[in-house]
């Protein structure tokens, strides 16, 4: 079983950048009549989402203004800084790797371990066990974690199955080498037998980009894409999620004998409130424990983690220790569980992204 | 438990001006759409601890076909 206790790695800071454009599902008539829309936002909670649009920005200009703000923050050296991994689903480009461009572009060292990870709802869990796993041996001393995605762009506005659900966020992560740290937990999974749930057909290298790639299809009521745009299996997903992410949670919990009532707070992927709220119910925690940013975000892919942290329990995280347990979950399929402590973290307030520069 | 299922089904689509009936076909409801679905496959889980599929689901028609595979796959 993916079990992992990871040792000697210490968060020091997280921070997050979204868009600043907003989208109001209040007003998006792709969802129906006013009271059609308040009855999506009623039962998905996601009422606006913050969205690139045209602008061209992408998930690693989101990032690098999150972690410049972060290591400035941090009063980091940047040739400290010993590795780079990047999670996303909507690099900058198909080649080269887009950590290589961050890499530069931050002005980090040419000594620099620099990864690309390809996974959505469930990378920053594992974008972090794996720079955790590089930093552990003591190695790498440093390593800054770029997560997220800009999913909108890869949606359809006229699927009215998934477009109203997306947001776009960058954040960063940055990690040290730390003897006296708290052990990390890691709980992962894989299930490619459901990958074709969520997945863009066209543009890799199994279906070339070809002449029918932009042909806008109907694929089912209220649901027009083309082959490049994500197609999103909404009960396939749901089931998926309210069954194995508090499986998830529990084999975590029950293999490393964690006390539950001694967690501060439970972070999970922020797909929809239906979802997060089963999944909260099955694991029957206390609400106050598991805040919510998809009411302003949407989900944001795999951003969704360090993006709640960022935005909704910032004032606790920079003020004292924090045992947290976080879960994502999603497009693979793939799930992964961490259960981690911060003492005292930097965590700068939400940063928005001029869409005009 | 009939009726306590029916009283559920209501509740999770909102119908509060009529009644509903095991015969109906509940896919021509004017409710029915696919936050419904996920509404009502969250519903059967949570009360019932059923996860029904989706290739199982997309079998159903009637009120009481759902009851019946409630009725079928519970402990």
């Amino acid at each position: 079983m993916a079990l992992q206790t990871i040792k000697n790695v210490a968060i020091k800071g997280i921070a997050a950048c979204v868009p600043e454009e907003v989208a109001d599902n209040r007003q998006l008539e792709l969802l129906g009549t006013p009271e059609d829309r308040e009855k999506f936002i009623e039962t998905t909670g996601i009422a606006k989402r913050h969205i690139v649009g045209n602008s061209k920005v992408t998930t690693s200009d989101l990032c690098f203004q999150a972690a410049e703000k972060l290591l400035a923050d941090l009063q980091w050296n940047k040739d400290e800084i010993d590795c780079l991994v990047f999670v996303t689903q909507t690099p900058d480009y198909i080649l080269p790797a887009t950590s290589a461009i961050l890499q530069d572009r931050l002005g980090l060292s040419k000594d620099c371990f620099a990864i690309d990870i390809s996974l959505g709802c469930s990378g920053w869990v594992y974008g972090l066990s794996t720079i955790s796993s590089f930093i552990s041996s003591g190695n790498f001393k440093k390593g800054l974690l770029l997560v997220g995605d800009t999913v909108t762009v890869t949606k359809s506005d006229r699927d009215k199955s998934t477009y109203p659900l997306f947001g776009d966020a960058g954040t960063a992560t940055a990690l040290s080498y730390s003897p006296d740290a708290k052990p990390m937990y890691f709980h992962t999974g894989t299930d490619g037998s459901g990958y074709e749930a969520i997945m863009i057909e066209d543009g890799g290298f199994r279906n070339f980009f070809n002449e029918e790639s932009l042909t806008v299809k109907e694929r089912g009521e209220g649901i027009f894409r083309n082959n490049l745009q994500s197609h999103l299996s909404g009960q396939d997903v749901f089931i998926f999620g309210i069954t194995r992410a508090p499986k998830s949670i529990k084999t975590l919990i029950e293999n490393f004998n964690l006390n539950v009532d001694e967690v501060d707070y439970f972070i999970l992927h922020q797909a929809n409130m239906l979802m997060t709220d089963m999944i909260r119910k099955k694991l029957k925690v206390d609400p106050a424990k598991v805040p919510y940013s998809l009411d302003e975000y949407g989900n944001t892919s795999s951003a969704s983690i360090p993006l709640t942290i960022t935005t909704r329990i910032n004032d606790k995280v920079t003020q004292g220790p924090v045992k947290m347990i976080a879960c994502g979950f999603g497009v693979g399929l793939s799930w992964g569980t961490v259960y981690f402590e911060t003492e005292n973290i930097v965590c700068p307030e939400i940063l928005k992204y001029n869409l005009n520069t | 438990m009939e009726q306590k299922f029916i009283d559920l089904f209501k509740e999770t689509l909102e119908i509060e001006d009529r009644e509903v009936a095991l015969t109906d076909t509940f896919r021509d409801y004017d409710e029915w759409d696919s936050l419904a679905l996920l509404s009502v496959i969250a519903m059967i889980d949570e009360e019932y601890d059923v996860i029904i599929e989706s290739n199982e689901f997309q079998k159903l028609q009637t009120v009481g076909d759902i009851h019946n595979y409630i009725t079928a796959h519970s402990n």
